[in-house]
């Protein structure tokens, strides 16, 4: 549970993405694409879920990437390299579904670019040709640009305010390229919104497409139902049954919701400054 | 003439609900006594038949009224691991108490003047603890070359790692949580259990030499195949019954309703409340609606009912439950404990639709009212809808705490694991071993809701076995 290396991926005033590699040589040797870990910074913290993106069974680690969104990535921030995190639990949840598909696009929104990028390379072994889109704010806050090219056959970037690439979100891009070919699987992860609309813009398309979802979790082993989603009517729990979910079953409304339920808590911790 | 039993001390009402430390304070050696001499030394004591791990009921309470309380722990031991815990945590009402000669015929559980045979054997617990009183260990060399994996932290795991180790048997215990104790700790709220009890046990096992692996989900960090693989003789699963059960009614996956494991856990795994020292966050309701009738229902309400004290809030918990107070599965203490502190209660109560607002929080809860009817499989009445008798409760937030069921990530990973249409697994009941040859299990992974001291039965039934295929082997 040891932090190996820590890296900063990207730093625009204070909004920091962060990547760190743990020694966790059993999580190491299973994890599988789309599986995530739980994390505790320390002894009184939150258990919150990040996705596994890398591993290296030499040196028995993992990678993880997380954006210092609320307080507990703040305190995760803290640890330096030679600390070790409170509690570290793995590979959780159902990998993503790797075969050979055909022609696949990958849409990456954020951090959630660093949750593509082991589907990606999966994918790519598997034989797929991939076509990826890639978007964020501002060229600054764009991470994992050049491992993502080094897997894809075509990238397209997008940036909200046209500093870097095409301005526009994901999904226009998606909407064109679906326009114009055939694809047989779409795998997008990233902001609620960016995933909800992904979904519509395949669903007019007829064009499967998966997302991992990011619902609160306590225990994360289907123990509590936090994590529980609306999916073609079912519940389910992000947790055991996913996190990968057909997008055009999802609930969108009900997990944006479901997800701002601490919302007030947040920002009182976050104020606290403890 | 027959004393009356001997009441034992509690916190004040008023000062109880604003902490989560423990309510009762336990008997005095003078009270433990007293309460002793009550037992009428019955030539044919059913209580200890009434008993799931038949603990020598009679002969300890003898010892206890010699004043040897010594002994008296010792003759608990022979038959139960955790008497501090099962003390505290047995249903006595429905087992040994109700068994009690003194208690009225036909009674659906123990009548007041049954001897408080869970208040003395917490009594004894407490004592053997304090005194530092070991049980003595028997190790045998010849079992050193054995070594157990122990899947999961709870009763079931905790007992059976004990009686493995104090034969000599190396055990190593994984649990998927951050801390040690299964349900003990994420389920049972410390004013209930206090960690010192559990901890005192965990410690002990350290002592004998059990090693803990926390962090660790079997069937995830590692599948049994690979447990043999790392050199393990057999595996004891005690996997415990871990997922919520929910009402599958309209609006239940509103925001602020929680499973009664979801809110349990928050409160007592990960201290929300003492948000913000503790960063786990869990709302607290100024309108609560606990649903359930079980002792997960009364702990939800209990702590609930504190967290409303303790943020200022006017005490506002109330229980529903489909059938009446009678037919209630939980302990008669826990319902007299909610109801000092002033949980209310609304009985013969069906929820029919959560309703909510446009940010998707809860705000209503539809119900219905209904009849005693016949009885059904459980042997209690079923309830009965009565048409037309739809009414409205106000309520922000709503613990959902109907049962629970067996955990299915192990199982699922391990398809020859062979288990049940409830999906419990299915052992043999004389040995508790599994399907697949050197996996054991018991507890509640094994079949329904049961009780702490009924999967420490399992779990010594499974231990027993194991050493049994080890003389064999030896």
């Amino acid at each position: 549970m040891k932090i190996l290396k820590k890296s900063i991926l990207a730093d625009v005033s204070g909004l920091r993405i962060v990547r760190i590699d743990i020694f966790a040589p059993e999580i190491a040797l299973k994890a599988q694409a789309g599986q995530f870990v739980v994390v505790m910074a320390d002894e009184k913290g939150e258990r919150i879920p990040l996705t596994i993106v890398d591993k290296d069974i030499n040196t028995g680690s993992i990678q993880l990437i997380y954006q210092e969104a609320g307080f507990t990535t703040q305190i995760l921030s803290r640890l330096k390299v030679g600390d070790s995190l409170y509690a570290l639990v793995g590979p959780l949840g159902h990998p993503t579904e790797i075969k050979n598909y055909g022609k696949i696009i990958l849409v990456g929104g954020g951090v959630g670019i660093a949750e593509i990028l082991p589907v990606a390379r999966a994918l790519k072994q598997a034989g797929n040709q991939i076509t990826t889109i890639l978007g964020s704010r501002n060229k600054e806050l764009l991470i994992l640009e050049e491992e993502l090219k080094n897997i894809s056959d075509r990238i397209y970037i997008m940036t909200d305010d046209g500093s870097y690439g095409q301005k526009g979100f994901t999904t226009e891009m998606l909407k064109d390229l679906l326009s114009k070919d055939k694809y047989d699987l779409i795998y997008a992860v990233g902001p609620i919104p960016m995933m909800k609309m992904a979904a519509m813009v395949s669903k007019e398309y007829n064009t499967r497409t998966l997302v991992s979802l990011n619902a609160l979790m306590v225990d994360a082993t289907g123990m509590c139902g936090c994590c529980r989603v609306s999916v073609f009517g079912d519940v389910k729990f992000s947790c055991v049954d996913g996190p990968d979910f057909d997008a055009s079953g999802v609930d969108w409304d009900e997990l944006e919701k479901r997800n701002k339920v601490y919302s007030v808590q947040e920002k009182h911790i976050c104020k606290l400054k403890l | 003439m027959i004393q009356e039993p001997v009441k034992v001390k509690e916190a004040p009402v008023e000062l109880r609900t604003g902490n989560f430390e423990e309510v009762i304070r336990g008997y005095t050696q003078e009270e433990a006594i007293a309460e002793s001499t009550r037992c009428l030394q019955c030539k044919n004591p059913v209580c200890i038949s009434a008993c799931p791990v038949n603990i020598d009921i009679k002969k300890f309470i003898y010892y206890i009224r010699q004043k040897d309380y010594a002994q008296a722990y010792f003759t608990i031991r022979q038959k139960n691991n955790f008497p501090s815990i099962c003390g505290r945590v047995c249903p006595a009402e429905y087992q040994c108490r109700k068994a009690c000669v003194l208690t009225k015929k036909d009674a659906v559980f123990a009548s007041p003047e049954a001897i408080n045979i869970h208040f003395l054997e917490r009594f004894v617990g407490d004592y053997g603890k304090n005194n530092h009183l070991d049980v003595p260990v028997e190790k045998e060399e010849k079992f050193s070359r054995f070594k157990v994996a122990v899947v999961g932290s709870g009763p079931a795991g905790l007992c059976c790692a004990g009686e493995l180790a104090r034969k000599g048997v190396r055990v190593d215990i994984f649990e998927s949580l951050h801390k040690t104790g299964g349900v003990l700790r994420y389920g049972i709220p410390p004013f209930r259990l206090p960690w010192d009890v559990l901890d005192f046990e965990i410690d002990y096992l350290k002592r004998l030499g059990v090693n803990f692996f926390p962090n660790f989900l079997v069937g995830k960090t590692a599948t049994l195949t690979q447990l043999f693989d790392r050199g393990y003789s057999s595996i004891f699963l005690g996997l415990g019954a871990g997922v919520p059960g929910f009402l599958k009614i309209k609006g239940e996956n509103l925001c602020n309703i929680y499973s009664v494991n979801e809110f349990l856990t928050r409160i007592n795994l990960m201290s929300a409340y003492k948000f913000p020292e503790f960063h786990t966050p869990v709302n607290i309701g100024r309108n609560v609606l606990i649903v359930g009738g079980g002792n997960s229902a009364m702990d939800a309400a209990r702590v609930a009912l504190r967290l409303q004290k303790i943020n200022g809030l006017p005490l506002n918990t109330t229980v529903i439950y489909r059938r009446t107070e009678t037919e209630m599965p939980a302990r008669r203490l826990e319902i007299e404990h909610a109801k000092e502190e002033g949980v209310k209660f609304g009985f013969l109560v069906q929820p029919k639709e959560f309703i909510g607002d446009d940010q998707g929080a809860l705000g209503k809860l539809v119900c219905l009212r209904s009849e005693l009817g016949a009885p059904d499989n459980s042997g209690r009445r079923r309830p009965v809808i009565i048409p037309g008798s739809e009414f409205e409760l106000d309520c922000d937030l709503c613990v959902i705490a109907v049962g629970l069921s067996a955990n299915q990530v192990l199982i699922n990973a391990t398809p020859q694991l062979k288990i049940n249409q409830d999906r419990d697994l299915i052992v043999n009941p004389q040995t508790m071993e599994t399907s697949i040859p050197g996996v054991y299990a018991g507890g509640d992974i094994v079949g329904g809701e049961g009780t702490i001291i009924e999967a420490m039965g399992m779990a010594k039934a499974a231990a027993r076995a194991m050493i049994d295929s080890f003389i064999k082997q030896v």
